[in-house]
């Protein structure tokens, strides 16, 4: 039983951050209809980040945030300008995930030149570090990776629905036309809701990095975990994300205590459960129909 | 809908054009060169590349039956691959089969793969578009895991073949022969379809799905149909590969970079176009192989793939063959309406259209 609370605790306290991670790739498939695969890669990508700042410059990875959120948000931005702004016709669905993919590819080989194959990690104090609250052992670096996960989400739930520009993100989401129409910058919405739809990795990265070894094959594991929470939650929906990447990482650490071999199973398993009995994802809209 | 326009939807009856002589004369060089290719460049290192070209040939050709034609992006269909290739190593250690004994496996490869395709596009199916793409990297994932994970399938280690004991002179002819054939035959059938009233229907279902059902498309019929025979061949293909690799693993057998790689080739060459992907298979495995062998240092050649791939999507996003068919198309109209005068063009046959005429 106090195994079974401890998977329970390790669940949430996870799922939060994949749940932040997967809340960027459904935003950017709201606006702009596109799964990017390249969120795993990116994911990687900020974590190595965070480990040669930590390593070579001596910056605490938390600290080193500072430099990695901006970091992800601008290479986010460039992606969008550069590739996904000029997708268009009735290929656009099938395109925008092979574009992405290779941005993925491009980013995979880039890692594998700089850093090697070679499994990294880093340990900042707060890694190894736990405290005993009515008897589980949290590590610090969950309960960081909680509360930066929990201020993230909450920062853009309020910048979606307290902000103007949240206001035309949501427009941009519900008809793009009608938006273009009513005055709304749709290139500049998009731009910018990719640009956060990444910079999220950053934080993720860190948390990620810091609690395994990884090297840049990490991202395939990460891009299907993701991708199966943001379908289970329903494609777009931030709250479905929320949910679905709560559940799925605690079922995750659950089964982990008896079958740790078939634990990843457990996202595809449950994945399939769900969409048999409900296609559109736990919080997901009825599906648009296919123009 | 963006006028999709049929090629070569208007059949002169009886009357054999000169375009028809050209692309049949075209066709059937382009086989004898194929059959006469491992007589001609006998080198083992240039037959062996040919194999994997004609492998990937059959697996595009294959995909685009049925993702081409119905718009259904697989990026699973690495699941048949894979299964193709544990099968026929199971079967061939547990029946002890040896030399071209092995070959004999490859049909029933296929239809395992054709059976596995029924309740994954049963269950995959229900869906569309992006969720459809995802369920099918979902499925990909379980076979991988469960490749890994079980005995039969050896683990991490995988399986290896037995030793072949083929003339070392003409070792590589079978596998061509054999890729070949699947190769060929795959082209052959996805073509049939595409002429006819089936590979109509789902042409009509990539159009719109829901305007074609209305018309009276059994679209869930097409479409699974449409996906199981697309998995037979990728199962054949993938059963030879392993006996020609002699090793299959985890990840080499339930690799999602062949998946991309499948999907870029009919891109390449014309998605939904029956010679498209053919051209891009063409095109892109030997180049791969090349880029492979020649920047063996490090991984600059995944960063080139990279590249490549984006070049090809963003500059090319209609494909070698549509592209080239509208600008001779194009020549060809301004030279008649020179020549004859104001000669009205035939008006353009969308395929919800002829679905309307057929359904």
């Amino acid at each position: 039983m106090a195994r079974f609370l401890q998977a329970v605790t390790d669940g949430i306290l996870g799922g939060a951050v994949y749940a932040l991670m997967a809340a960027g790739l459904t935003l950017i498939f709201g606006v702009m209809d596109i799964i990017n695969i390249a969120q795993g890669i990116l994911v990687v990508l900020a974590a190595y980040l965070s480990y040669a700042l930590s390593v070579h410059l001596h910056i605490d990875p938390l600290l080193g945030l500072l430099i990695t959120v901006p970091a992800m948000f601008v290479l986010g931005i460039a992606i969008e300008w550069a590739f996904m702004r000029r997708l268009r016709g009735r290929e656009r669905v099938a395109m925008s995930l092979l574009v992405s993919y290779a941005v993925a590819v491009i980013i995979e080989g880039a890692l594998y030149q700089i850093f090697g194959s070679t499994p990294v990690g880093y340990l900042p104090s707060y890694a190894v570090a736990s405290v005993h609250i009515l008897g589980f052992y949290l590590p610090y670096i969950y309960l960081i990776g909680f509360g930066l996960a929990a201020v993230a989400l909450a920062a853009i739930y309020l910048m979606l629905y307290r902000t103007k520009f949240g206001r035309s993100v949501r427009a941009t989401m519900q008809d793009r036309v009608a938006a273009r129409l009513v005055g709304i910058n749709v290139d500049r919405v998009a731009a910018l809701t990719f640009g956060i739809g990444v910079a999220v990795t950053a934080a993720g990265g860190m948390v990620f990095g810091a609690t395994n070894t990884f090297n840049p094959d990490s991202g395939y594991d990460l891009i299907s975990r993701l991708l199966s929470i943001v379908i289970l939650g329903g494609l777009g929906s931030i709250a479905g994300a929320l949910a679905a990447a709560l559940f799925m990482v605690t079922a995750e650490e659950i089964v982990n205590i008896w079958q740790p071999t078939w634990a990843t199973a457990v996202y595809y398993a449950v994945l399939v459960i769900v969409l048999l009995v409900r296609p559109t994802g736990l919080l997901g809209k009825r599906e648009a129909r296919a123009q | 809908m963006s006028g999709s326009t049929v090629s070569g939807g208007t059949v002169s009856g009886g009357t054999v054009s000169a375009g028809t002589v050209t692309r049949l004369t075209a066709i059937a060089a382009l086989l004898a060169f194929a059959v006469a290719f491992p007589l001609v460049f006998t080198n083992p290192a240039v037959t062996t590349d040919a194999i994997y070209t004609l492998i990937f040939v059959a697996w595009a050709a294959a995909w685009n039956t049925f993702s081409g034609y119905s718009g259904y992006l697989s990026l699973g269909h690495a699941v048949f691959f894979g299964s193709g290739a544990y099968f026929t190593a199971i079967a061939t250690h547990d029946w002890g089969l040896t030399g071209s004994q092995v070959f004999w496996l490859l049909p029933l490869a296929g239809l395992l793969g054709g059976v596995i395709a029924v309740p994954f596009g049963l269950f995959a199916l229900r869906v569309r578009r992006h969720t459809f793409v995802v369920i099918t990297i979902a499925v990909f994932f379980i076979f991988q895991l469960t490749a890994y994970n079980l005995a039969v399938t050896g683990g991490t280690s995988g399986l290896l073949a037995p030793t072949i004991n083929f003339a070392t002179a003409t070792y590589n002819n079978p596998f061509y022969y054999i890729a070949l054939g699947i190769a060929v035959g795959t082209v052959l059938i996805s073509w049939l379809i595409r002429r006819s009233r089936f590979g109509l229907q789902l042409r009509a279902i990539r159009d719109d799905e829901d305007r074609a059902r209305g018309l009276g498309v059994r679209a869930m019929r097409v479409k699974l149909s449409a996906f199981v025979f697309s998995a037979v061949p990728v199962a054949m293909v993938g059963g030879l590969w392993w006996y020609f690799i002699t090793l299959v693993d985890p990840s080499s057998g339930f690799d999602p970079l062949n998946d991309v790689a499948v999907a870029l080739m009919a891109f390449l060459g014309g998605l939904g176009t029956v010679s498209g992907p053919v051209l891009g298979a063409l095109i892109i495995e030997p180049s791969y192989l090349y880029f492979q062998q020649q920047v063996s240092a490090g991984y600059f050649f995944w960063i080139l793939y990279g590249v490549l791939f984006l070049v090809v999507i963003l500059v090319l996003p209609r494909g070698v063959i549509p592209t080239a068919a509208e600008w001779i198309g194009n020549r060809r109209d301004r030279r008649r309406r020179n020549g004859a005068g104001a000669e009205d063009r035939p008006p353009a046959t969308t395929v919800t259209g002829r679905a309307k005429e057929l359904a």
